[in-house]
């Protein structure tokens, strides 16, 4: 809770976080929002320019272009969030348990990671894709049982900088258990760094969710996502780049508010820079 | 009340080809009673402070035990509230992250369920530090003020012992004396017991009633305060009489 109000006294952090936070609200209420179908074909509006009922025109089936954007929030942003939330959180079990505890299990749970971390992201999304089928679930999974093992490698190097802190000590003296300990004392401790890392790379996993869709891997035609999007608009890049502008817009406003929000919540983490704040 | 025996501790020498360990602490017995303050004295090395953590229950011995009121350290259950602790590292025995409301309450939380700021507000008057301190976090506290919130959360569990190693040790001459003062006055107040473990002879001689020299992870000598200058052992001579010098 500090670091949130730490967080809401960040300029830096308002915007970012206000922008994103609008984004989502309008993708979960997308179907309300959109002004059209947004798999509505309609030839006769190919390409066509913007007007009132076509805010950012039309592609090249004649579709909505506002309105597919709104659609793919969903799979660009929200389902992008929460997949990181679910890496992060098992990274989180595994790096705490592993980092806190120090025993054979450690050994183990790190041994694992290391045997999941040799494996290259790119051909392993290729290969599941090739066994499980293409689509966004698929995409998705394998990203979370790829990318875990390294926030627990992480999280577990943080938790090995704060469990022989004096006040971890003196927590076990008194007789707290190893599980208050863990909740009152290490993971607030290494919160911040995990929400840096993690407002960081997300967006890297934006990127690589909008690549693989832009290269067919991910969400299938005709549902809407930001990087089949652009992938569909390379086709007329020449003809009509203007149908690249809303879906790269949309990628890199939402990958620079990521930025900056992992930049004010760094500088909210530290709390010597909110000295003013007593 | 506080009961070594036979208490032997060692490491594992960081070499990777060897199986070798380094033996800390040979055969350590000692007890000590209610509202005593029993000192431990000895050079940098000499394995207190690692008897200071075997006795906090933070490590296991590799033989021997520790008992408080006759009950092993080692159950976490058991020690609960009954032990408590002031570090010498001061810099790290609160988390930077939480305010002294925090750590006094965490520590609070340990002897009982219910709990109120007002107490908290009292604790830190007992040491010496006024209500604008409660909200503060440790970054914005002298060492001596930090050592005294430290001191604070270790009474403010209700133990009934108090393992105080090198406690003074990183602070200023000046504050010693003070802080060595709270510490008789809080004793006497609440009835507590110290295990007073130091390297300074000064300091112990004027907090604690009874005195164990160590060397090399073993007792020299146990003797009363007041018959320290009739040491016996040679090393307890060569010690206090480096002290007379200076």
């Amino acid at each position: 809770m500090n670091l949130l109000k730490r967080l809401s006294k960040e300029r830096l952090a308002i915007i970012p976080l206000f922008i994103i936070v609008m984004v989502v609200i309008i993708g979960v209420f997308g179907q309300n929002i959109a002004p059209n179908d947004p798999n509505k074909v309609n030839m006769a509006l190919k390409y066509a320019s913007a007007s009132q009922i076509f805010p950012l025109g039309n592609d090249y089936l004649g579709r909505c272009i506002l309105s597919r954007m709104i659609y793919a929030i969903k799979p660009s942003l929200i389902y992008v969030i929460l997949t990181m939330i679910a890496t992060v959180g098992i990274g989180c079990i595994v790096g705490v348990i592993a980092g806190y505890f120090q025993n054979t299990l450690d050994e183990i749970l790190m041994r694992i990671c290391d045997i999941l971390l040799s494996f290259p992201s790119e051909a392993m999304v290729l290969a599941s894709a090739g066994i499980f089928g293409i689509g966004l679930k698929t995409m998705l999974m394998t990203i979370i049982f790829l990318r875990w093992p390294w926030y627990a490698k992480i999280i577990r190097t943080a938790v090995l900088k704060y469990r022989n802190k004096n006040y971890v000590y003196y927590m076990k003296a008194i007789g707290h258990t190893d599980l208050r300990i863990i909740f009152t004392q290490i993971i607030p401790s290494i919160i911040p760094d995990i929400a840096v890392i993690a407002t960081n790379n997300i967006n890297s996993l934006i990127l690589m969710m909008s690549g693989f869709s832009f290269l067919g891997l991910g969400i299938q035609a005709p549902s809407a996502e930001w990087g089949m999007m652009l992938s569909e608009a390379k086709k007329v890049v020449l003809t009509h780049p203007e149908q690249l502008i809303a879906p790269s817009s949309a990628i890199v406003l939402i990958c620079v508010c990521f930025a900056f929000l992992g930049d004010a919540l760094r500088d909210a983490a530290d709390v010597r820079r909110n000295v003013d704040d007593f | 009340m506080l009961e070594v025996k036979n208490v032997f501790k060692s490491y594992k020498k960081p070499d990777f080809f060897t199986m070798k360990r380094n033996m800390v602490l040979h055969d350590v017995s000692f007890s000590m009673d209610e509202n005593e303050c029993l000192g431990i004295i000895g050079e940098s090395g000499s394995g207190k402070s690692t008897l200071s953590r075997l006795i906090l229950g933070i490590e296991a011995p590799d033989r021997g035990e520790v008992l408080i009121n006759r009950k092993s350290v080692k159950n976490r259950r058991e020690r609960k509230g009954i032990v408590s602790a002031v570090f010498q590292d001061y810099t790290s025995s609160i988390n930077p992250s939480a305010t002294v409301h925090d750590t006094i309450l965490e520590s609070m939380q340990i002897s009982k369920t219910k709990f109120n700021r007002q107490e908290a507000i009292e604790l830190l008057n007992k040491v010496g530090l006024s209500e604008d301190y409660l909200y503060r976090h440790p970054h914005e506290l002298s060492g001596g003020e930090v050592q005294r919130v430290c001191i604070a959360r270790a009474i403010a569990s209700k133990p009934m012992l108090i393992v105080l190693d090198e406690a003074i040790s990183s602070l200023d001459a000046s504050i010693q004396v003070t802080i060595l003062d709270l510490l008789k006055n809080l004793k006497k107040e609440y009835n507590l017991s110290y295990l007073f473990i130091t390297h300074d002879i000064q300091a112990a001689a004027y907090i604690c009633d009874k005195l164990i020299i160590f060397k090399d992870g073993k007792i020299v000598e146990k003797i009363k305060t007041e018959d320290i200058k009739n040491v016996k052992e040679d090393y307890s001579k060569q010690l206090f009489n480096a002290v007379l010098a200076v």
